[in-house]
């Protein structure tokens, strides 16, 4: 199958990249960085090959054109005492530079479209997570994982503390020193990030409470508007646990910029353990029975994700 | 031919008014009423730069130093609407306006009266729109796309609706002169297919116009209504969609983006074969694809919304047709390029302005190609890549093309020759310092910065502060380009000839310089050897 053989090249190539680069998919923007990141799902290979191969495409076309012009300006200038030539026309060179571009144009196309319906594609997926967009914050519910619905598991998410504090205007405090371990994270962590397991379809239903939001990690490769009255769907498999950060992707009023997006991609016996959790946190039962409730309810996700 | 034989003599009875008032608020003169379109879209290319000065000072460096958020998301969204409704394309209008009717051979623009009232309804618009900036609350904040239900929020908006209204009401009627201009006063045997390339990408752009302001004002009526009068067009809380008016603004927004580029076409298509001494390689094909951009133009507006949701279906369709348009818009750059070739170019700042044009348009093309794959769209939407994308269209591409054509036609309209010195001074450092501005700005969308945010994390620092420092010069760049047209006006002592230019050829290059205050009271006979275009048959 076609859809099978781009999936082996990118795969391929993937493989090549990194074992080139010797290096991790990327979570989070890094300084000098001038290429999308790769990202770390098996979907968010597709605009990351596209982007390359059409920034090849174009660059190839750029330095023919431009490099016809600069040998036209050179060669034809009135000064090495070039005299105009009278001709405006020419039918053979005029097809030839409307097919070839038709015939680039195919082939992207050709490429793109599959990625289009594998992306729209959220068909058995294992979990899925609602996510609504609020001014400026947003929320996770955890709505059923491995076929069982998850009851009473959701929280706002919101910028950290730190962030926020540093961000006012005349703060008076270094956006440098925003740090989780080593790594920068100002405007770029959250009080309560979502939690999702690794190597698990998951499809994200995402809706908004009052204006447009766009949810956007940028490692999963795609962002969707979150939109009052409408709940859009994608999906995601990131296959390492880790830290994934993005950032609220359409205007949304005075404090756009302020509300990220972190995802804690953990592996499925930790993820399971972080939902038994949850689900005891929100339980309204003695103090005592949400330990057993945890414990009991722990290993049957586990189990079916096993079968999964 | 020859105007100067047969009409020096009638001068008194044709000059301008004297009264000051009388003949800039009353004028019913193409080449007044151009100046003033002129003078008008400067100032307000100042004001919105300097709106643009503000938010780069603020994205110098990570942490908020300068402003609060929301009066950032004002500047973004009133640089947005001062640039594309008060800078570029009333300086197409002003183009238009003062070199149609020359171009054409006729005597003023078919409505002149109408021409003072499109223009005269502009400074009114913007005063309203800038003012709303001084109200409690502020203006409009929600971009200049106005989406709802952010847009909503602000209690400034029927500010903004009402200037919307005003600026689209004279962008009508300056597409109806323009259109009945073209069609009914050509000199007899000034054929549609001997018409400059700048005639007719501004005959397809008035339609363009007609066709789509409408549809805006519509947009932003439902707006108002929705706000003010308990309607619920985009409240999804009353069974409305606000994904509705993302789509009526856009079937507005991409023909826009047209308007906008589609006189620049016609502009480089003037001064490529002017300074190559070589006519235009491929005339009919150069209108053919301003024609066909026009149509596809109409059938393209959802690629702004690849990321709203829309069905499969709709994303192939819309992605499909965008990338149809690199076709025709190819066709256009290779022309000019074979128009060079074999040519005897020489290097006045017009054509710098036009070969910078050339390239830079054409990066902006290659990025919009990119964008139009919907995969690698979900990436790139609403990031510093789109703003890189747009900004090489309109500021290299239609904003070059302006400033090449002031430069190109302004010995006709003073008499005098600019400071070509200082002309190439201008274009040099435009040239380095708007890349410097721009080119930074697709890694940081690449990287992942969204747009239309006054703060960001320090990853994205060391590009931002290459953009801003970028930004001040090209700013302070453009001081040179009114100091060469102050010099020019009133300061050259250098005269121009009537031809300006050794390889200019039209209608407009037989009158003297300056163009007298009336031009072509009679017809000229057209003789085709004169004209730029005069003997197609390919």
């Amino acid at each position: 199958m076609t859809s099978g053989g781009i999936r082996r090249s990118i795969k391929t190539g993937a493989a090549l990249a990194l074992a080139m680069l010797g290096s991790v998919a990327q979570a989070a923007p890094h300084p000098w960085q001038l290429n999308m990141e790769r990202g770390a799902s098996t979907w968010s290979q597709i605009p990351y090959t596209l982007n390359n191969v059409a920034l090849a495409v174009c660059t190839v076309i750029g330095v023919l054109v431009f490099g016809a012009m600069f040998v036209a300006m050179f060669r034809f200038r009135k000064s090495r005492g070039a005299v105009a030539e009278k001709w405006a026309h020419n039918t053979t060179v005029e097809v030839v530079w409307t097919t070839i571009p038709v015939l680039i144009l195919v082939t992207l196309a050709y490429m793109a479209t599959s990625g289009v319906a594998s992306w729209a594609d959220t068909t058995g997926s294992q979990m899925t997570v609602k996510v609504t967009g609020y001014q400026w914050k947003w929320r996770y519910d955890y709505i059923d994982y491995m076929g069982k619905p998850i009851e009473k598991v959701g929280f706002m998410s919101r910028l950290d503390t730190t962030s926020d504090d540093t961000r006012q205007l005349g703060s008076g405090m270094n956006p440098y020193d925003v740090k989780v371990g080593t790594e920068n994270t100002y405007l770029l962590n959250v009080d309560k990030p979502l939690v999702i397991p690794a190597d698990t379809k998951v499809r994200f239903v995402i809706t908004s409470g009052d204006v447009i939001h766009s949810w956007w990690v940028p490692a999963m490769g795609w962002k969707l508007d979150a939109i009052p009255g409408i709940i859009n769907a994608a999906w995601t498999n990131i296959h390492e646990p880790g830290t994934y950060r993005g950032q609220c992707a359409e205007l949304c009023g005075q404090d756009h910029a302020f509300m990220p997006i972190v995802v804690v991609v953990k592996s499925k016996a930790d993820f399971a353990t972080w939902l038994a959790q949850q689900q005891a946190a929100a339980a309204p039962a003695p103090p005592a029975a949400p330990t057993a409730t945890a414990a009991a309810a722990a290993p049957t996700p586990a189990g079916t994700a096993k079968q999964g | 031919m020859s105007y100067a034989a047969t009409h020096d003599q009638h001068e008194e009875h044709h000059g301008a008014p004297a009264g000051f008032f009388q003949r800039w608020f009353m004028s019913t003169n193409h080449k007044d009423i151009g100046t003033l379109y002129l003078v008008f879209a400067l100032t307000m290319l100042f004001v919105g730069g300097s709106f643009a000065m503000a938010i780069r000072a603020e994205l110098f460096k990570p942490g908020m130093q300068l402003m609060q958020p929301y009066f950032f998301n004002q500047l973004t969204s009133m640089h947005g609407l001062i640039m594309i409704f008060g800078a570029i394309m009333p300086a197409f209008v002003g183009l238009g306006n003062w070199m149609i009717p020359l171009m054409i051979g006729a005597p003023d623009m078919a409505l002149p009266r109408m021409n003072n009232l499109s223009f005269w309804i502009l400074p009114f618009a913007f005063i309203l729109l800038l003012g709303s900036m001084f109200l409690p609350g502020g203006g409009p904040a929600g971009g200049w796309t106005m989406y709802p239900p952010l847009s909503l929020q602000s209690e400034s908006l029927p500010y903004a609706v009402f200037a919307i209204h005003l600026m689209g009401i004279s962008s009508i009627m300056g597409a109806i002169n323009i259109i009945a201009t073209i069609l009914n006063m050509r000199a007899p045997g000034m054929d549609l297919m001997k018409l400059p390339i700048f005639v007719w990408s501004w005959l397809i752009t008035a339609f363009l116009l007609i066709a789509v302001m409408p549809a805006l004002a519509g947009a932003v009526t439902m707006l108002l209504t929705d706000k003010f009068f308990g309607t619920n067009f985009f409240n999804a809380a009353g069974g409305g969609d606000p994904v509705l008016y993302q789509h009526i603004f856009w079937f507005f927004g991409h023909p826009e983006v047209y308007i906008m580029i589609l006189p620049a076409f016609g502009i480089i298509s003037e001064i490529v074969p002017t300074f190559a001494r070589k006519p235009i390689f491929g005339y009919k094909a150069m209108v053919f694809a301003i024609a066909c951009i026009a149509f596809l133009s109409f059938i393209v507006w959802a690629h702004h919304m690849f990321a709203v949701g829309l069905p499969i279906g709709a994303e192939l369709f819309f992605m499909y047709a965008t990338m149809l348009i690199s076709v025709p818009t190819g066709v256009k750059v290779f022309n000019w390029v074979a128009t060079m070739w074999g040519g005897s170019m020489t290097f006045e700042t017009p054509m710098l302005f036009a070969i910078a044009f050339v390239v830079l348009f054409s990066i902006g093309g290659f990025s919009g190609l990119m964008m139009a794959l919907v995969p690698a769209d979900f990436q790139y939407h609403d990031t510093y890549f789109i703003v890189a994308h747009f900004h090489y269209v309109l500021v290299t591409g239609a904003l070059f093309a302006i400033i090449g054509a002031a430069y190109y036609w302004m010995p006709k309209w003073t008499g005098n020759m600019y400071s070509e010195f200082w002309g190439k001074v201008h274009f040099w450092n435009s040239l380095v310092w708007v890349n410097v501005l721009f080119f930074p700005q697709h890694f940081l969308g690449l990287a992942g910065m969204p747009r239309r945010i006054p703060d960001y994390n320090v990853a994205f620092a060391n590009f931002n502060m290459v953009s801003s420092i970028g930004g001040f010069l090209f700013g302070a760049t453009q001081l040179i380009f009114v100091g060469v047209l102050i010099h020019c006006v009133f300061f050259s002592k250098k005269r121009a000839t009537d031809r300006v230019w050794e390889g200019a050829k039209g209608l407009e290059w037989t009158v003297p310089s300056p163009a007298p205050f009336h031009t072509f009271t009679i017809p000229p006979i057209i003789n085709d050897d004169e004209l730029a275009h005069g003997h197609v048959n390919d």
